[in-house]
C-alpha cells in the first residue's frame, strides 16, 4: 500500500505547523520522518493516520483519496509514543481489541484467540498474555503495542517515536528486531524520530523536516554524501 | 529484563524506609541524628491532640448526641417514631428523590466531564463555572428561583396551572431542587481525572476501528469507573441530606412532600424531640453507610491503581 501526500498544510491557532508538504512512500518501504521537536513530523504522521485533518492538501492511500475518510476506516496500524495500552485490559485483550470491535465479519472467539496467540508469539510475548500492561517492562509494552496494531492487518504502519521512551540498550535490540519484522511482513511503514542514528540505520529513506517543511528526502547514504541544505548538514553534524 | 525500580514501586512506605536507613549499629551511633525537616516530638503530639479534640467536639459529639437522644425514651419509643406512617413516607420520599436526582447527575456529570476533558469548544470555561454554581449559591436561593419560575405567581406558573401540572409543592419541585443542588458532584470528580488521562487511549481505540460508542464503553468508562462510583456516592449523600432548597419548594405536606430532613424539622418544632432524633438517627445511619461505602471504594481504587 503506497502513501501519497499532496500539498499538505496545517496550522494550530497562529502557528503554521506544516507548510505545503508533498511526499510519496512506495509499497513496502520503511521511511523515517527525522527532525527536531516542533518540526511538524508528529502532526504529519497523525494526518496520515486520520487523527488530524489537514487545512489543505490530500492524503492518498494506494491511489485513493482518504483525506476525509475517518480514522477508524483507514485500517492503519498506529503505535503511540507512550503506547497508549488499555490499562484495564490484559495483554491478550489489548491485542484482541481491534478484532472485538469489528462490526463487519468479526472473527469467532476461537479465531480471535488463536490470532492473538500468534501475534504474541510473533512479538516474543507468547507467555505473558494474562498480564496487565503495568506489569511489563518498557520494551515489552512497546511490543504489545506493535502486536495490537498488527492485529487489524493494517495496510500501513505508523510509529510515533517508537523507541523514545526506552533506555539505550533496549532501544538497540528493538531496533534490530523491528527491522527484521519489517523485512518479514513488508508493511509500508513510516516512523517519527528525532534521533538521526535511528533514522539512518533503520529506514530505507529518510525525510528530514524543519519548521513544517521537508528539507531533504534521501537514503542514509545520500544524506551523508550530499546534504542539500545548510539545515540538513548542521543537523547531521550536530547529531554525530 | 529487569529495570531499576523507582522507590515508590518498592512498596516501602516513608516510615519503613526511614527506619531501614536509620538502622545503624547501636555502638556506632548512640543517638540517631535528627533530620532537619523533622519536628520535635512534642510539636507533632500537640498538633495531633488539637486535631483530635477538634474532630471530637465538632463531629463525634453531635453524632453521639443524635443517637443518645434518639434512644432517650427507650428502644420502644424509638421504634414507634420510626414506623410511624409519616416517617416511613418521608424515608420513601427521600430515597425516591435520590433515585431520580443521582441518575440525572450521573449522566450529565459524565457527559460534561467528557466534553470538558476531551474537546476544545467555545464556552468551555463558562460551562466549568456553571457546574460550580450550585456550590456557590445558597440552596435556599436555588429553591426560591424554582418557585419564581414554576410557582403559581412565577413565569411558567399560569401555563403549568392551565395544563394541570404541579411543580412547586409537589414531587417535580423536589426533584428539580435536589438535581440542582447535586449537579457538581459527579462532574467535579471526573473532570480532573479525565483531563489527566488525556485522549491517547481513545485515539488508540479509534485507530483500531472502534466507533465512538464502543470507545466510550470499552475504554473511557472502565478508566473512570472508580471516579464515577465515588462521585455517585457523594451525590447520593447530598441528595438524601439536602434541606434548604427542598424546604423552599416542598410546602411541607406530611406524608406527601416531606423528605426526611424536613420531617426531622417538623417533629423538632412540635417539641417531639425523641421522634425527631429517631428519624435524624436514621439519616445519620444512611450517612455512615455512605462513608463506609466511600472508604471501601477508595480502598478498591487504591488496589486497582497500577503501580506505574
Amino acid at each position: 500500500m503506497s502513501i501519497h501526500l499532496r500539498n499538505i498544510a496545517k496550522t494550530f491557532g497562529a502557528t503554521r505547523v506544516l507548510d505545503d508538504i508533498s511526499l510519496d512512500v512506495a509499497t513496502g518501504e520503511l521511511v523515517a520522518l527525522l527532525g527536531p521537536s516542533g518540526s511538524g513530523k508528529t502532526t504529519l504522521l497523525r494526518i496520515i493516520a486520520g487523527l488530524e485533518t489537514p487545512d489543505a492538501g490530500r492524503v492518498l492511500l494506494h491511489g485513493n483519496d482518504q483525506t476525509f475518510v475517518s480514522v477508524r476506516e483507514r485500517q492503519i496500524g498506529f503505535v503511540f509514543q507512550h503506547y497508549a495500552l488499555f490499562r484495564h485490559l490484559t495483554v491478550s485483550e489489548n491485542v484482541a481489541f481491534g478484532l472485538r470491535v469489528k462490526r463487519r465479519d468479526r472473527p469467532s472467539e476461537k479465531q480471535i484467540r488463536s490470532r492473538v496467540q500468534a501475534l504474541l508469539d510473533l512479538v516474543q510475548l507468547g507467555t505473558l498474555g494474562a498480564r496487565y500492561p503495568h506489569q511489563l517492562s518498557g520494551g515489552q509494552r512497546q511490543r504489545v503495542a506493535l502486536a495490537r496494531a498488527l492485529a487489524i492487518e493494517p495496510r500501513v504502519m505508523l510509529l510515533d517515536e517508537p523507541f523514545g521512551a526506552l533506555d539505550a540498550k533496549v532501544r538497540k535490540e528493538l531496533r534490530a528486531w523491528l527491522r527484521a519484522l519489517h523485512r518479514k511482513m513488508h508493511i509500508t511503514s513510516v516512523f517519527v524520530t528525532h534521533d538521526q542514528e535511528e533514522a539512518l540505520e533503520l529506514a530505507d529513506r529518510v525525510v528530514v523536516m524543519n519548521e513544517g517543511r521537508i528539507e531533504q528526502v534521501a537514503t542514509a547514504e545520500g544524506l551523508r554524501r550530499s546534504p542539500q541544505t545548510a539545515f540538513v548538514a548542521e543537523f547531521l553534524e550536530a547529531g554525530s | 529484563m529487569l529495570e531499576p525500580q523507582p522507590l515508590y514501586q518498592t512498596g516501602l512506605t516513608g516510615e519503613v524506609l526511614l527506619a531501614e536507613l536509620q538502622r545503624v549499629p547501636r555502638e556506632a551511633v548512640s543517638k540517631p541524628p535528627r533530620r532537619a525537616t523533622e519536628e520535635a516530638a512534642w510539636v507533632s503530639r500537640l498538633l495531633i491532640a488539637v486535631a483530635l479534640a477538634y474532630f471530637a467536639v465538632f463531629l463525634l459529639t453531635p453524632l453521639f448526641m443524635v443517637f443518645s437522644e434518639a434512644f432517650r425514651k427507650g428502644y420502644e419509643a424509638f421504634v414507634v417514631a420510626i414506623v410511624e406512617p409519616d416517617a416511613i413516607a418521608s424515608l420513601k420520599l427521600t430515597l425516591m428523590v435520590a433515585a431520580v436526582a443521582v441518575p440525572f447527575n450521573l449522566v450529565f456529570g459524565v457527559a460534561a466531564a467528557w466534553a470538558i476533558a476531551k474537546f476544545e469548544f467555545r464556552g468551555k470555561s463558562l460551562l466549568i463555572t456553571l457546574i460550580d454554581l450550585p456550590f456557590s449559591v445558597s440552596p435556599v436561593i436555588a429553591g426560591l428561583v424554582f418557585v419564581l419560575v414554576f410557582g403559581l405567581q412565577g413565569w411558567l406558573g399560569p401555563w403549568l396551572a392551565a395544563h394541570g401540572i404541579k411543580v412547586i409543592f409537589a414531587l417535580p419541585g423536589l426533584f428539580l431542587a435536589t438535581i440542582f443542588v447535586t449537579v457538581p458532584f459527579v462532574a467535579r470528580e471526573l473532570i480532573p481525572l479525565m483531563q489527566s488521562q488525556g485522549a491517547e487511549q481513545e485515539e488508540a481505540a479509534l485507530v483500531l476501528g472502534a466507533n465512538g460508542w464502543q470507545t466510550f464503553w470499552r475504554v473511557t468508562l472502565p478508566n473512570i469507573r472508580w471516579g464515577v462510583i465515588y462521585g455517585v456516592i457523594l451525590c447520593n449523600a447530598r441528595a438524601m441530606g439536602e434541606f434548604g432548597a427542598v424546604s423552599v419548594v416542598s410546602g411541607h405536606i406530611r406524608g406527601a412532600t416531606n423528605t426526611m430532613p424536613l420531617h426531622v424539622e417538623i417533629l423538632y418544632n412540635e417539641y417531639n424531640f425523641a421522634a425527631a432524633f429517631a428519624v435524624a438517627s436514621l439519616l445519620a445511619i444512611l450517612a455512615l453507610l455512605t462513608l463506609a461505602i466511600k472508604s471501601w471504594v477508595e480502598w478498591r481504587e487504591h488496589l486497582a491503581a497500577p503501580s506505574s
